[in-house]
This record gives C-alpha cells, structure tokens and sequence, in this order.
C-alpha cells in the first residue's frame, strides 16, 4: 500500500504546521505540556500555550521553564505520576535534553516530543537539517519522520499510540523539518476529537507515583541487573516494528489517511534505481521519480518513515532487486564521512545474500535548498554505478567547492 | 524475581545495597578527641554516621563507603581513616 489520502473537502483548512501539530497534541488530550521556546520550534508551543489561555485544553498544566534540559526533566515527574505528556523543541535544545532522553526512556515512560528538526551549532545555523534528532537516535527513543504537514500532524496521535502500547512503552520522537514543515500553510485536515477518541484510549501507567502507595522510578542497577534493563528496552524496541504498522493501519480504517509503517515505497518494483530518503525531502524525490518515469527511467523512491527501531529487514526486502540504491542523509557522522541512513542500510544488508550496490550522498545540511535538479543529477550518476560500478561511496552530493 | 517495567520497585532498596564493600579505607573514631559537634554526621554523604545516647557517633560501616569526608572536615582530627584489612 502507498499513501493514501482520502481528505474530505469539507473538513479541510489551510493551517500552518505548527497549528496542526498543536491541534493534534490538543486532540489527544494531554495532561501535562512543558516546553521551552527554540526557533522553529516556538509556533507549536506557541499555539498550545493559547489553547491552554483560551480553556481549549482541559485537566492539563502547561509548565513553562527555564531550559530544555527542565523541560524534559518536568515530564519524566509528569509521566511517573501517569500524566500523558507532551514536549517540542529542536536542535541545541534537543542536545540539551540528552541525558534525560536517557532517563525518559530508560523509566520506560511513554512522552511524546516533536522535532521540528534544525542543524546544530557551530556555526550557529537555524534552517532544517537531520543532525539534531539523528545524533539522539541511541537514546530509546522511538524516531519517526514526516514527508508533509498532514502526516506530521497525524504522527502524533499514532506515536502515542505506539508509545503507550503495554509491549512497548518507550517515549517518541515525530520528526518534521523545520520550517519545511513547521512554518508552511498547507491544505489538511485537523484530527478531530471524536475520532481520535476512539484510536486513542486514555493511558493507562502500569505504576504511578503516588504518596499513599510510595515506589521508587529509575533506582540504582548494578552490574548484576543493568545489562538486562537494556536488553529489556531492545526487546521493547522490537515489539515498536509491527506496533507502528498496526498503528498505522488502524489510522487508515478510521481516519482514511494512509503513509506507510515503517517504510513506504513509491514505483520500487520495477526500479532499477531506488532513492531512499527521511522527511520532507521525500516529496521532492517523489516529483523527481514521476519526472524521469515520464521519461522511460526506472527510479523508484523508498521513503523511511521510521528510523527507531530501524526497519532492517522491510528496507530489505523494499531495496533487493534494485541494481543500485542511494540513500540521501540531512546529516553526517564525522570521522565516518557517512550518513546515518546510508551506514545502517549498508549495515543490514551484510551477512545476508542481499547483494545491491549502496551509496549515500549528503544533502540539504544546514537548511541548503534541494531542487529538483540536484535529485536528477544523482540519479543520472546512479545510472553511472550501475554500469560501471561504485565510484566514490559516500559524499556532499551539493558541495560548493568554490568555498573551500 | 524478574525486573518490573521500567525498574519500578517499594521504596528503601538502598538498604540491600550494602555499598560499605567498596571501602578501602575505614574510618575510626578517637572518643577522647571529639567533642560532639556533629559535623561528621552533618557531612557525611551517605548518612553512614549515627548518634548515639551519650552524644558520641557510631558508624554504620554496611554503607559507609570510605570517602574519608568525615576524617576531613573534622575540626579535631577525631576520626582515622585506616586502611581495611582482608
Ligand atoms: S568515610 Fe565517608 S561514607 Fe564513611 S562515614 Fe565518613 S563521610 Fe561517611
Ligand atoms: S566531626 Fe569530629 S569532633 Fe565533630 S562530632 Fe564528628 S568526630 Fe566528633
């Protein structure tokens, strides 16, 4: 199945990004918002603080706070106490949060937090890439990224779905690129309660904080126990892979809008180049495949909607019969000169029989335009590989080497 | 026993973890010296200094980890910090 939109003209609206995912957070009913504002972050917290001004959201507290590193800190307490919680932020901010990420996730405490994802500094930089998210991906958080607004708004309401499933229980993170995204009027549809009541139970904590029935969160594991608490939350992570199709799925028979699970392919079967990209740049890429399909040229296009848990054996079997696949990554591991997405592709595809020629290419960091034109030039040294194979395996596909 | 979701457990685990087995040195009180000002017990970060009737301290060497604070901010020069014996 591809993506589906099945949107009923009478119930559309044109909002911004950020209005939408408000009104999804404000849909689902949270009971405790705590957020600092980081640009391009701000709107959605922005919006939310108004709904709680304007009495739009009841039996929820909207704590405002000193920094990220609070704001998470006060959901970890929220979330203990059995309050569905929500946070936003981006880049420096979501850098700043990184040891409770850990603890968020190591408590087994189901929050959910857009990304409206920004590169990180330095040099100070406020435009979209993947950096920010993509260097928390080892945190236990569940990451999953939107291709438009419409999907971005509707990740919400599945990552608390997923989240708060008793086998998985581990906090989410729905991606969406910053100002891409975030800052972008759009046609949609805002979740409407009624329906998003009968996907999304209230939840439910196994354990709560309470002071008639104390216990302690998050205590002391020596080496005799701490191995298993890990294995634990990877088990967790394994049950989030058919959740978050189940979820997806489950979206689709009420609500009609479809965007794939884990992944989501678009004219793959045939391909003898499939591109495979995260976020908004996959709308790009899907233009470019109905541009050179036009022309007779098989490309197809694997979107990775769900980087954690990694999908490994749904890229698999998406990716096999392609002669060449190159995987575009918003983000680099320096010293590895890769992207995340290229080097866990590459990754799942050793000691198996799966024998396709991989190559990543960097793009769009730090918030660089990708036209058209760029995808097409990839495409067409794509073509090179497969018939005289790799040349360089991983680089800046857009570098200006006039700046250097 | 299997672990809960998330670890969550009754509260006053730390009394199991018995961390007095990290000690390398222990610390002795000189009665003769002390003169009952409290600070070890104030200062001690793992609340293994206890008081007793006569107004003297005690440790609870199951949870004293040896840090040696107490030796240190003792402003008599009470308390030895003696290496432990196997
Ligand atoms: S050595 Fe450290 S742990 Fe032990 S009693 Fe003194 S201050 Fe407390
Ligand atoms: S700090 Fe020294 S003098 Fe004061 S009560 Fe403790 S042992 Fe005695």
């Amino acid at each position: 199945m591809t993506v589906i939109r099945t949107l009923d003209k009478d119930k559309m609206s044109v909002a911004e990004g950020s209005y939408a995912v408000a009104h999804a957070v404000k849909i689902c009913r949270p009971n405790v918002i705590s957020a600092y504002p980081i640009t391009p972050q701000t709107h959605i917290v922005e919006d939310l603080s108004q709904f709680m001004a304007d009495g739009e959201i009841s039996n929820c507290e909207y704590i405002t706070v000193e920094s990220e590193f609070s704001a998470l800190s006060a959901l970890v307490g929220s979330a203990a106490a059995g309050a569905r919680c929500y946070s936003a932020t981006t880049s420096q901010g979501l850098e700043l949060m990184h040891e409770v990420l850990f603890n968020m996730s190591g408590m087994r405490l189901p929050v959910v937090m857009t990304i409206a994802n920004r590169a990180v500094s330095a040099p100070i930089n406020i435009w979209n890439d993947h950096q920010d998210s993509i260097s928390q991906r080892d945190t236990g958080w569940i990451q999953m990224y939107a291709e438009d607004l419409q999907e971005s708004s509707d990740m919400t309401a599945q990552a608390y779905k997923v989240a708060e499933d008793k086998d998985v229980m581990m906090p989410a993170m729905t991606c969406m690129d910053g100002f891409i995204l975030s800052h972008v009027y759009e046609p949609l549809v805002l979740l409407e309660q009624d329906l998003v009541d009968e996907y999304l139970p209230p939840y439910e904590p196994e354990y709560t904080l309470d002071p008639k029935n104390p216990l302690t969160f998050g205590a002391f594991a020596d080496p005799t126990a701490y191995t298993e608490f890990r294995y634990l939350q990877q088990q967790a992570m394994d049950n989030a892979l058919p959740k978050i199709e189940e979820a997806a799925n489950e979206f689709y028979e009420i609500f009609g809008r479809y965007y794939g699970g884990l992944i989501d392919e678009y004219e793959t079967e045939d391909a003898d180049i499939i591109l495979m990209a995260m976020g908004s740049l996959v709308g790009t890429i899907r233009d470019v495949v109905d541009k050179l399909r036009a022309k007779g040229i098989k490309v197809g296009l694997l979107k990775v909607r769900t980087f954690r848990p990694f999908p490994a054996e749904a890229i698999r079997n998406a990716i096999k019969g392609a002669r060449v696949v190159v995987a575009l990554d918003k983000n680099i591991s320096l010293g590895l000169n890769e992207g995340a997405l290229f080097t866990e592709t590459k990754a799942s595809l050793y000691n198996t029989k799966i024998d396709v020629p991989i190559v990543g290419r960097m793009i769009g960091h730090g918030g660089r335009d990708i036209p058209v034109k760029t995808i097409e030039d990839i495409v067409e040294e794509a073509k090179g590989i497969i018939s005289s194979g790799i040349n360089t395996e991983s680089k800046y596909a857009d570098l200006k080497e006039d700046l250097l | 026993m299997s672990i809960s979701l998330g670890g969550v457990c009754e509260p006053g685990t730390t009394r199991v973890n018995k961390t007095g087995g990290w000690r390398t040195f222990r610390p002795v009180f000189d009665y003769d010296k002390c003169i009952k000002c409290k600070l070890c017990e104030l200062l001690c970060p793992d609340m293994a200094v206890f008081p007793r009737d006569d107004g003297f301290f005690e440790f609870d060497y199951d949870y004293c980890k040896g840090c040696g604070i107490c030796a240190n901010e003792c402003p008599t020069e009470a308390i030895d910090m003696v290496l432990e014996e196997k």
